[in-house]
């Protein structure tokens, strides 16, 4: 095995072999708990890292394994499975120390953190699989691996919201192994391949094509939280706050998205399902999300609920992006995977502060909590100030690809719907931003677990994580231009994806 | 020693027959000893088959017609190596379980070595009446096994499971009796030409008699209403020995008659029959699986659907292309290791859980997960492996299985086995959550030795590790 080929090995061992040792330590051992969550964690970011820029000084990392007489298990990081990695492997960094202080003292912490570390593992399985075998395997290992996080809590809700989670993402995983099988009984073994593979086939075909293409569509869009497919989402919301930040930012509604990345432009070809007037319906769907996302989130009250519509209608704004036949669009789509993971984690991160520092919930009791947790509340407004796509932040980069896309591929409609949407999420967030700053404090908080010491409006722990993502937020906006901005990075994807 | 086959047999036979004059500890322990040495043997035969393709043995140095052939082509050799891998690790276990002061260890040590005499004897089996003196001595032990514990229920279960096992071998003795009848000849090999000329009215009844008989004991819907208070009522060891292996001699039998001695016979309508037979027995044990309180009847129902997996194979391998028949037939077998092992395995951890629960109830499962996790894993692993979810070998049967369906164009099927892929996470998921709760205060939970918990984890580990080994299994299926 060469050294390439045990580099992406190592990549999915750094968060498996920690995982496996940590469901076996007893629950006192918080340190070298802590210790082999962070090593691994920074061990799988500096391997990620090394293959970025081996990737740019034309290093190829495949690795395949005969499982079958053609079937063979593919494991590859190109541009895209890199660029995927790198954001959940920073994000599960983030999210691990956010954990750690989120879950002092609470039980059943290396059960915890063993299924968080094969969550991590099968995401990033996701982002490296070679071919759909591969993306199966890993796709349902995280539909397993988060299924004992949502119920982590163990109350009622909690198993409902389980439940609900399993019954739609195992329907989805059903049928997408179908679409894929039959897939591969038309096609025989095929990797991703930039440009596509199946415009080789015989015109014949086309029709199987295009069920297997709405079948592959239907199995996705459940983890990406396509409407009508998205109700497990905002129910999944019971899960402690690390496990939304990560299931909303990287996780599992990524993992969607990102399988339709690699549909739409590595195994059907964005030219040929431009033929195949496949884009426009997928572009529709995605509208149609993004705008009733929206307008749910709208009516929200509970502060969790209203950032898991927002993330509905967010995640769309990736698939729209891709849909619309135009390389820029495809760069607002695919930086959007990045930028809405920054800024939701965010969001995220800050929601749970206010829920463990104050035990504040709903939006109606947020009045003034700006200046009881200033630092918290600034990471708050910048990353939803991101979501509106105010300029200076990494939403306004999406927004404006996008935008400018849509334009070149000639569908105003498509900017239109970006328009709307931008208006629902100033009207859904502004509001809380004007609480936070401007309405009095009231004289005693719902819940006031953990007190301000000196300059720590809360646990530590919990303050470092949302700033460093925020301040990721303004980074990504206002040096997009730099070469090492994730935008840049994906104009170097979508020259690949359409052959230019 | 140079010829393993004969010892396969004897070596069974004569530990099971120390073991009882030894007493239970030093017979526990004599007989892990010679399941080392069988499952060696098993290694050999099996390097043996690989190498140079079907072994034949004559007993006694008499070959058919005169005398009794013995045969092992790469199916036999996945029986028997499927069958040693899984009752080492069981045969630990139940050293362990019963150390625990479970009543029922006293016959324990010698019905298992007649049991895994007559298993091995089965498999290796070429005539017809050859297996029927097999499935006879099969069924005793099995029944004997499920006595053990000696008290009422399992005294009343091993009764009915011993009326069902003997109509079952009697009602295939009659088959074997017309074949006798018409063409004088027991052997598989003197038959298989004879029969596949011209198909008579007494050739077609003894297909059915034969059939009706091994379906009984396989328990397919609807034969299957013996099946959970047998597996579930008798000590878990033997629950696991049965629904792993011991249902799936009978199959065995009935896919080797549909591939050789009746394929004749086998017509699609028949194919269409056992499926549609399949996909309610899928339909029925995952909802009456679902339904149960108790772990272990839960874990029996899922035995019955998982049966009905087993039969979806025929209407995939008959009358289709050769290339999606090959396919089914790997999927297939793939199936019957995958789940022996998780089932196996799915037996064992719960065992261990009532262990440590002091009773079989499944609401009482909250808090284990802290409590036994290892265990729990092992459950939750084996029960994947049931869903035919990645990573397991149950994943690779799965593929296979649709695969070869999709390319036969047989869309209804497919359909079957997603929706039981989706019937068995719902029933496994049952037990999961339960576990995940917290712990109910009053709760106590006793202490479980580790090598209770081991020898499960390792099958489940086994099952895991087969999606990757799946390849060199079907290499000694393909041997024969």
């Amino acid at each position: 095995m060469s050294v390439n080929e045990s580099l992406l090995l190592l990549v999915l061992a750094s968060s498996l072999v920690p995982g496996v040792i940590i469901f076996f330590l007893p629950e006192s051992r918080i340190r070298l708990r802590t210790l082999l969550n962070l090593t691994g964690a920074i061990l799988k970011l500096l391997l990620i890292g090394y293959m970025l820029w081996g990737i740019q000084h034309g290093q190829i990392y495949i690795l395949r394994y005969n499982l079958l007489l053609n079937l063979e298990l593919v494991l590859k990081v190109d541009a895209l499975a890199a660029l995927f990695a790198t954001l959940s492997a920073a994000l599960w960094l983030l999210t691990t120390l956010y954990a750690v202080g989120y879950l002092e003292r609470s039980p059943h912490r290396s059960r915890f953190f063993g299924f968080f570390s094969l969550c991590v593992t099968a995401t990033v399985g996701v982002a490296m699989a070679g071919n759909l075998f591969t993306f199966f395997i890993f796709y349902e290992l995280l539909t397993l691996s988060t299924y004992p996080l949502v119920v982590h809590r163990g109350t009622e809700a909690a198993i409902r919201a389980g439940n609900i989670y399993l019954i739609y993402t195992l329907s989805g995983g059903a049928v997408l192994l179908v679409a894929i099988i039959w897939l591969y009984s038309l096609l025989g073994q095929f990797e991703f391949i930039y440009g596509g593979v199946v415009a080789v086939l015989d015109s014949k075909y086309s029709p199987q094509l295009q069920i297997i293409f709405l079948l592959l569509i239907i199995g996705l869009g459940v983890k990406a939280a396509l409407v009508p497919l998205h109700g497990w989402l905002p129910q999944a919301m019971v899960a402690p706050a690390p496990v939304s930040a990560l299931l909303h930012a990287v996780a599992v509604v990524k993992a969607g998205a990102f399988g339709i990345i690699r549909i739409v432009y590595e195994v059907y070809g964005v030219e040929y399902l431009q033929s195949m007037n496949l884009l426009i319906p997928l572009a529709i769907a995605a509208s149609i999300t993004i705008i009733w996302g929206s307008l749910r989130a709208l009516w929200q009250s509970d502060l969790k609920r209203r950032l898991a519509y927002s993330t509905v209608s967010q995640v769309s704004y990736i698939i729209l992006g891709v849909s619309l036949f135009s390389p820029v669009s495809t760069i607002g789509g695919i930086v959007h995977l990045v930028h809405q993971g920054i800024m939701k984690i965010t969001l995220f991160f800050c929601a749970g502060n206010y829920a463990e520092t104050l035990g504040i919930h709903k939006i109606s009791e947020m009045n003034g909590v700006g200046w009881r947790m200033p630092w918290t509340s600034i990471a708050f407004c910048i990353a939803a100030l991101g979501m509106i796509g105010a300029p200076l932040t990494a939403g306004y980069i999406s927004k404006l690809y996008l935008n400018q896309g849509a334009e070149i591929a000639d569908q105003m409609w498509a900017s239109g719907v970006l328009t709307v949407s931008s208006l629902f999420n100033a009207t859904y967030f502004l509001p809380i931003m004007y609480r936070f700053w401007f309405k009095t404090q009231p004289q005693t908080w719902v819940q006031e677990r953990i007190y301000a010491r000196g300059r720590w409006e809360t646990h530590g722990l919990l303050l470092i994580p949302p700033l460093v993502s925020a301040a990721a937020t303004l980074v990504a906006g206002i040096f997009a231009d730099t070469d090492w901005s994730p935008l840049y990075w994906v104009k170097l994807i979508v020259k690949r994806e359409y052959l230019l | 020693m140079s010829d393993p086959i004969p010892w396969l047999i004897l070596l069974p036979l004569l530990w099971g027959l120390l073991s009882f004059l030894l007493g239970v500890g030093r017979g526990g322990r004599l007989a892990i000893v010679c399941l080392v040495i069988q499952l060696a043997l098993v290694a050999l035969l099996v390097g043996q088959v690989v190498a140079e393709k079907d072994r034949y043995y004559a007993v006694g140095g008499w070959s058919a017609p005169l005398g009794i052939d013995l045969h092992v082509d790469g199916l036999a050799s996945v029986m028997l190596l499927l069958t040693h891998v899984v009752i080492l690790p069981l045969g630990i276990y139940a050293r362990s379980y019963f150390s625990h002061n479970v009543e029922g260890v006293g016959y324990f040590w010698p019905m298992l070595g007649l049991l895994l005499a007559a298993l091995n004897t089965l498999f290796m089996s070429a005539d017809i009446f050859n297996i029927y003196v097999t499935l006879e001595l099969l069924g005793l032990a099995a029944v004997g096994l499920v006595g053990t514990a000696g008290n009422t229920r399992s005294i009343l279960a091993a009764i009915r499971y011993l009326l069902v096992t003997l109509l079952g071998s009697g009602v295939y003795l009659a088959g074997v009796a017309l074949i006798y009848g018409s063409y004088g000849s027991v052997a598989l090999a003197v038959l298989e030409p004879l029969i596949e000329n011209e198909v008579s009215v007494a050739v077609f009844l003894a297909a059915i008699l034969m059939l009706v008989g091994l379906l009984l004991k396989t328990a397919l819907f609807p034969f299957h209403f013996w099946l959970p208070s047998a597996h579930g009522g008798a000590p878990t060891p033997v629950s696991a020995l049965l629904s792993a292996l011991v249902i799936k001699a009978s199959f065995y039998l009935i896919l080797r008659m549909w591939l050789g001695l009746y394929a004749p016979l086998a017509t699609i309508q028949a194919a269409q029959l056992l499926g549609g037979l399949g996909a309610v027995a899928i339909l029925w044990g995952s909802i009456m699986a679902f339904n149960q309180t108790r772990l272990k009847m839960l874990a029996a129902y899922s035995t019955v659907a998982q049966i009905g997996y087993f039969f979806l194979l025929f209407p995939l391998i008959t009358e289709v292309g050769s290339e999606a028949a090959e396919i089914a037939m790997q999927g297939g077998v793939i199936q019957l290791v995958a789940h022996a092992l998780a089932k196996a395995a799915m037996f064992a951890a719960a065992g261990v859980m009532i262990l440590s629960m002091g009773k079989d109830d499944i609401a009482l499962l909250s808090g284990i997960s802290s409590r036994l996790p290892l265990t729990l894993f092992t459950f939750a692993l084996a029960g994947v492996t049931l869903m035919g979810l990645p990573p397991t070998g149950g994943f690779i049967a799965k593929w296979l299985l649709i695969s070869s369906a999709v390319s036969s164009g047989q869309w209804g099927w497919v359909v079957v086995m997603i929706l039981g892929g989706l019937l068995s996470a719902g029933y496994v998921f049952k037990v999961l959550r339960q576990a995940l709760l917290p712990a109910a205060a009053e709760m106590k939970f006793r202490p479980v030795n580790p090598s209770l918990e081991w020898p499960a984890f390792l099958l489940t580990f086994i099952s895991l590790s087969l999606s990757f080994a799946s390849n060199n299994v079907l290499n000694i299926l393909g041997a024969g």
